[in-house]
Formats: C-alpha cells, sequence, structure tokens
C-alpha cells in the first residue's frame, strides 16, 4: 500500500530535502494531529500556539531571538488554523504576505467551517489553499505533492 | 477459542458498537491510521490530551454559566474549542452537542446552554469509559501475546 512510499521518505530524515512546515494551532489536539500527519508525509514540522509566536519563528516579530533562520532551518509552508484568540490566520496570513522576506513562502488555511466568504477572503489575500478541519492523511498527501514537488 | 481470539472477538464487537452507537465516527479511525511503529502510543496521547482539554473546557463551561451577566462569546469561545477536540478525535455524539450548544449561544438562551451543558458532561463522561474499555481491551490482548485486529 503505501507502507513503500512512507519508509523511503523515513530514510530521507536527515539530509536536508525535508519540506519544513510551520504549524500554527491554538487547540493542542489540532497541532498534534497536523504535526504528525506532516511528518507522515516526510515534512520537518515547527510547531506554534497562535500567530504571535508563529511571526516571531519566522522572523517577523519584534523578538529576533527565536527566529528559525538563523538556527538554518528556513520555512518551506506556513499552515494555520482560521479561528484563533488574539491574531487569526488570515490576520497571520496578511503579515506574512505583506512581509518582502516571507511573501512568497506558501500559506494554507484551515478551519472546521465552511464558510465562502471566508475561504475567497483568505484565497484573495494570498493563501495557497484552503483546507477543511479535521484533515486527513489524503488531504495533507496532496498538499505535499501540490505544493512542495 | 483461546484467550486472545476470545479477547480479539470482544474488542472487535466492542469497536463496532462505539461506531454504530455514534460514539465514533471515522476521524477516529483516521487517528488509529496515524499510529505506527514510530509513535506506537499517538492514540493514547491525544485521547489523553481530549480529556485533559475537556474537563478544563467542562469546568470553564460551568463557570461561565454561573455568572450573574453571561459572556456568551466567551461560552461560544469553549464549546467551539470543544467541538474542534472532539470533531477532531472522532468523538462524534459530544460534537453534535457542542452543534446545538452554539446555537443556543448565538441566541443567548440561558436555559438551552445549562441544558447542553448537562448533555455535554454526559455524552463526554459516556465516550470518556468507552474509550478506556478499548484500551484496556487492547493491553489486555497485546499482554496475552496477541495483535490488536485491524477495524480499517
Amino acid at each position: 500500500m503505501d507502507s513503500a512510499s512512507s519508509s523511503l521518505s523515513k530514510g530521507m530524515i536527515d539530509d536536508g530535502n525535508e519540506p519544513h512546515v510551520l504549524a500554527v494551532d491554538d487547540n493542542l489536539i489540532d497541532r498534534k494531529l497536523v504535526e504528525k500527519l506532516l511528518k507522515n508525509s516526510a515534512c520537518k514540522v515547527t510547531t506554534a500556539e497562535n500567530g504571535l509566536r508563529a511571526l516571531e519563528l519566522l522572523g517577523l516579530g519584534d523578538d529576533q531571538k527565536n527566529n528559525l533562520k538563523t538556527s538554518g532551518s528556513k520555512v518551506n509552508l506556513i499552515i494555520t488554523d482560521y479561528c484563533m484568540p488574539g491574531m487569526t490566520g488570515y490576520d497571520l496570513l496578511k503579515k506574512v504576505k505583506e512581509s518582502n522576506v516571507m511573501k512568497e513562502v506558501p500559506v494554507v488555511i484551515m478551519s472546521s467551517e465552511n464558510i465562502p466568504t471566508r475561504i475567497n477572503k483568505c484565497l484573495e489575500e494570498g493563501a495557497q489553499m484552503f483546507m477543511l478541519k479535521p484533515l486527513k492523511q489524503a488531504d495533507v498527501k496532496k498538499l505535499r505533492c501540490q505544493l512542495m514537488a | 477459542m483461546d484467550v486472545v481470539s476470545q479477547l480479539q472477538r470482544q474488542f472487535v464487537d466492542f469497536t463496532t458498537s462505539l461506531y454504530h452507537e455514534g460514539f465514533l465516527d471515522d476521524q477516529f479511525t483516521q487517528l488509529q491510521k496515524l499510529q505506527d511503529e514510530s509513535n506506537p502510543e499517538f492514540v493514547a496521547e491525544v485521547v489523553s490530551f481530549f480529556f485533559e482539554d475537556s474537563e478544563n473546557l467542562l469546568n470553564n463551561l460551568a463557570n461561565a454559566l454561573q455568572q450573574q451577566i453571561v459572556d456568551y462569546n466567551q461560552v461560544d469561545a469553549h464549546v467551539h474549542q470543544f467541538k474542534g477536540s472532539s470533531s477532531s478525535i472522532g468523538a462524534q455524539r459530544v460534537k453534535n452537542v457542542c452543534v446545538a450548544f452554539r446555537n443556543f449561544c448565538e441566541v443567548k438562551n440561558r436555559d438551552g446552554c445549562i441544558r447542553c451543558l448537562q448533555q455535554l458532561k454526559h455524552e463526554y463522561s459516556l465516550v470518556k469509559s468507552k474509550l478506556e474499555t478499548l484500551f484496556r481491551l487492547e493491553q489486555q490482548i497485546l499482554a496475552a501475546g496477541g495483535t490488536i485486529p485491524s477495524m480499517a
């Protein structure tokens, strides 16, 4: 079944070819889930529990201490929940797209609610894709193929 | 029938009934599929986070609804969280109560909300005990030297 491809990708772990994904979600269970789904698709994953933390990790925050770039881990994809207290996924998307350094990084928005106006708003702001939660392995595999060939 | 086969049969019957009675939905199967040798405790880990999270949410909800003036935005925020978590682990009946609960929040119906909270506590404690039984059965099978039947 998929065991051949997954054991192949497990063998690729430390050779630097794995895309690095930043996953942002305020819900712990969803964070664990998306992390596992991404790791199963041969991605390196960093998680953040809110938009501010995500911006810090991307080097767009006020505090440059935690910038992933300085530790040598450039982010290839950002996947974020829409509904988060404080900074929403949409706000985060805008900040990323406004930054000269990060605007090329694809941003995927996830939500448990299928609201067309919300989806369109995100796509118009430059989101690469909108995904409905809960995510399945098949969704993530498709994402991996489409965005990071 | 030897002990392992008996336990495996019990496990299959019990799991089937959980899906049949709507306690769990396909999302739980998806969770089980994610578990592998590199992370053999994945489902148990996620479920234990769910238990902890749920208990906090239920307390927060009880507090919020006991206030003189109820902040329905706050109540809705908690229910939204609960809906998300329960949906992510496949706890279908819990999720369905959350959906109804949010409707009552929207119209600021205090009695409706209080009723939903009771229902939520009830459904949560049911699914918690079912999942604990499921994990116990798994442990018994493994202890008897058997493998856990795949339900996929």
